[in-house]
């Protein structure tokens, strides 16, 4: 076990025990994704009263979706999420799958969904949500540059995190390109999806994700990383083999863990 | 009635016969008459043919039952704002239980007036007695032209006709060849003698007909026990005064609810326009409630989350909050663990709440476990309002097994693999081609006999990532060795 994982585990414990003796939990300003350098190069991490958008293009939804919902994880773990995303998403991306959220690492009943039937719909969802105490995150699903997402929309989500501490994602897919619009958001990335580590037999390995981080609050520059979404640990670890992506039907590369390899795992 | 419902919207004539006519035994055959019909001498059974013989000038339109039978529960839920107890008394009729109620109307025989000249308003000739009984105000409403009956109820049905008793033809016809004029006659004989001729009924309908036996009828809808209502002399529709006399309901209900000991799950806001329409909104709580300044925010959620806006016509004269479903809830609550209700609790139920009000019970959902094994129904949504599911934890050191999301049917896909049974090696998805870069399968999954019977082909998925780092889940519906020709591939599902 990772100490940062026991520490994570520790600041729950004493949450919940504040919680029993009636004590509004102790909640940090930031929170890391526990892959060092990021955190580092941060400045500690992301603030978590505030408004984050992630940026993916249209074929990287799952990226932006992965992404977003282990930034939420982290930020707010054990804490009751809600995810609002606009109606034709569903034929689109696929509906969201309760197994698929527990197998990604967040628990299911933890996590409300909210269907809006537009963008509009969409953000006054978040809007609640953003004002809403006790929720640990929330994720905004907007599809392209609706006229309703503009500066003043992005503002009311912040001020609104701000005064709650309510983290909120705002999941920004069908941008083909980087999007240089005004907002009042504390940081933006965009993700991209990411070769994963292969484990033995050249299975697909931990969700992998390519971010860079576009904009920050706190002055840090652009600068990506490939990270790799580790959810028993709970945290991103930067993926720093050498990478075998351009070499289709590779030789399954040995997990630094070899224990790891499964005896379940068949080769195609 | 059925003639009024034409005349109303605008489908029959403003004077003159006008009669609606319905296909009975292959002829067209008169279903029911206007008044100058009737002064004509035609009625209700009569041929078409027949009818035009008698009155050239008869104009007819086609008959509509279940319009009627519409109307008729429309005109029902009007008369709600009388009583609660309302019914349906077919085929034209209604029948109101306004024991307790007369008072408020100032006596039997105003509320009498008022209900008539209201009817008349809407367009519709009503008959109305006030009688003991269902069947004994029925028969007179229909028999005579009304009134108040009480004491004098026996006597006045007395003199009503046979037709009253409304029997069957035979009955009827029996009766009368013998000699019997009105019902008078008939309660003057011993009733053993019509049970001998007409069956043990009969006896016990002109019982219920004289008012000596009575019959509970069937309310439209069961009186919520927790209801408060307001009427106004003058009509209103300004929405500060509306929200204040929503904010006063509230409060009334919220005292009735404290001193029963319990908090309401639903709450219905009906609202009575002067032109006798009625609206009725709903608002339900995750959690029993009794908190008139958070109910009072869920309703005007719900007012202003209205797709079709509540419109006040000529205002309001009467607005009823009823709480039809309340549970068991004390000054201090308890969480389902036991340990006291943390403030955050509330909030975060709150927030569902108003997200269920404003955008409807089917979009605001949490995750439920399914019941089965087959990837479409492992899990599933569900209203809030559901109780919460346990979920498993995965299983450590793999990474995530099933997809993010699943597509709602599979979507084909173009798959080359480079052996028959074995996982693709590139696949056109979209117009856009994927080479594969990683894969692991397959994972046979057998469909579920109990929907998809047992000659269902089986599933072979594999989890694959392409050269781009995205991952899918495919699956190959049908397997080579079985001879079934070519397998085809979907695609299911993205992972992160």
């Amino acid at each position: 076990m990772s100490r940062v994982k026991i520490l994570d585990d520790l600041r729950l414990e004493l949450a919940r025990i504040a919680l029993r003796h009636g004590f509004a939990p102790e909640r940090e300003a930031a929170f890391a994704l526990g892959e060092s350098e990021v955190d580092q190069f941060l400045g500690g991490g992301l603030n978590r009263a505030a408004l984050h958008e992630v940026h993916a293009s249209w074929a990287d939804w799952s990226a932006a979706a992965g992404f977003g919902l282990a930034l939420a994880r982290r930020a707010a773990p054990s804490r009751p999420l809600l995810w609002a995303r606009p109606d034709f998403l569903d034929d689109e991306a696929g509906r969201l799958n309760g197994i698929g959220l527990a197998e990604f690492g967040v628990d299911p009943a933890l996590l409300s969904l909210v269907r809006g039937r537009d963008a509009q719909a969409v953000l006054r969802a978040g809007v609640e949500a953003a004002r809403c105490k006790s929720l640990g995150a929330a994720l905004i699903e907007i599809f392209g540059a609706p006229s309703v997402l503009n500066l003043t929309a992005t503002l009311r989500l912040a001020r609104a995190a701000e005064k709650s501490g309510v983290t909120l994602f705002l999941l920004r897919v069908g941008l083909e390109d980087a999007q240089t619009g005004s907002s009042a958001a504390a940081s933006r990335w965009r993700a991209r999806a990411c070769p994963s580590r292969a484990l033995a037999a050249n299975a697909p390995g931990s969700p992998g994700f390519e971010i860079t981080l576009l904009r920050h609050r706190g002055g840090a520059a652009e600068r990506s990383w490939r990270l790799e979404w580790l959810r028993d640990q709970g945290l991103f670890h930067q993926i720093s083999e050498p990478d075998d992506a351009a070499l289709p039907r590779a030789l399954p590369s040995l997990f630094a863990d070899g224990a790891t390899s499964n005896l379940r795992r068949r080769a195609g | 009635m059925p003639t009024e419902r034409l005349r109303i919207c605008g489908g029959a004539p403003d004077d003159g016969p006008f009669a609606l006519v319905e296909k009975r035994a292959n002829a067209q055959r008169l279903y029911a008459l206007d008044p100058a019909a009737l002064e004509q001498g035609l009625a209700s059974g009569l041929s078409l043919s027949d009818a035009r013989a008698r009155a050239p000038r008869l104009v007819v339109a086609p008959a509509d039952p279940k319009a009627d039978c519409d109307l008729l529960l429309n005109l029902a839920a009007r008369c709600a704002r009388y009583t609660p107890l309302t019914a349906l008394d077919e085929p034209h009729g209604l029948v109101l239980d306004i024991a307790g109620c007369a008072h408020l109307f100032g006596g039997e025989e105003a509320m009498r007036q008022r209900i008539i000249a209201d009817f008349s308003a809407w367009g519709f000739a009503a008959r109305a007695a006030v009688a003991p009984s269902p069947d004994c105000a029925r028969a007179l409403a229909r028999f005579s032209s009304g009134g108040v009956f009480k004491d004098n109820a026996e006597a006045a049905v007395a003199h009503l006709p046979l037709a009253a008793l409304e029997a069957d033809e035979d009955a009827h016809f029996a009766l009368h060849r013998a000699g019997f004029k009105t019902l008078g006659d008939l309660a003057a004989r011993p009733t053993r003698m019509f049970a001998a001729r007409f069956g043990n009924e009969f006896p016990y309908r002109l019982e219920r007909v004289f008012g000596r036996a009575d019959r509970r009828i069937t309310p439209l809808r069961p009186p919520p026990e927790r209801m408060v209502e307001r009427h106004f002399l003058e009509p209103f529709s300004a929405r500060e005064v509306l929200d204040a006399v929503i904010a006063d309901l509230l409060r009334e209900a919220a005292f009735l609810l404290e001193q029963r000991g319990e908090g309401g799950r639903r709450f219905e806001l009906s609202f009575f326009r002067a032109d006798g329409h009625v609206r009725c909104l709903d608002v339900e709580t995750l959690r029993p409630t009794r908190d008139e300044n958070f109910l009072a925010q869920l309703f005007r959620e719900k007012l202003d989350s209205l797709a079709d806006p509540l419109d006040p016509g000529f205002g309001y004269d009467a607005l009823r909050l009823a709480v039809p479903r309340a549970e068991k809830c004390d000054a201090l609550q308890e969480s389902f663990e036991g340990a006291p209700q943390s403030d955050s609790e509330r909030e975060l139920r709150e927030l569902l709440d108003r997200l269920t009000t404003r955008f409807g019970r089917a979009r605001v959902l949490r995750f439920m476990r399914g019941d089965s094994h087959e990837p479409e129904r492992e899990s599933r949504t569900a209203p809030v309002s559901a109780p919460p599911s346990e979920w498993s934890a995965p299983i450590a050191g793999e990474p995530p097994a099933r997809p993010l999301t699943l597509f709602d049917p599979p979507q084909p896909v173009e798959v080359v693999a480079l052996a028959p049974d074995g996982p693709p090696a590139r696949f056109r998805w979209r117009r856009k081609m994927h080479d594969v870069l990683r894969a692991e399968g397959p994972e046979r999954i057998a469909p579920d006999w109990r929907t998809q019977g047992l000659e269902a082909p089986e599933r072979d998925y594999y989890r694959v990532e392409d050269v781009e780092g995205r991952r899918f889940w495919l699956f190959r519906h049908g397997l080579y060795e079985r001879g079934e020709g070519t397998p085809r591939w979907f695609i299911h599902g993205l992972f992160a």
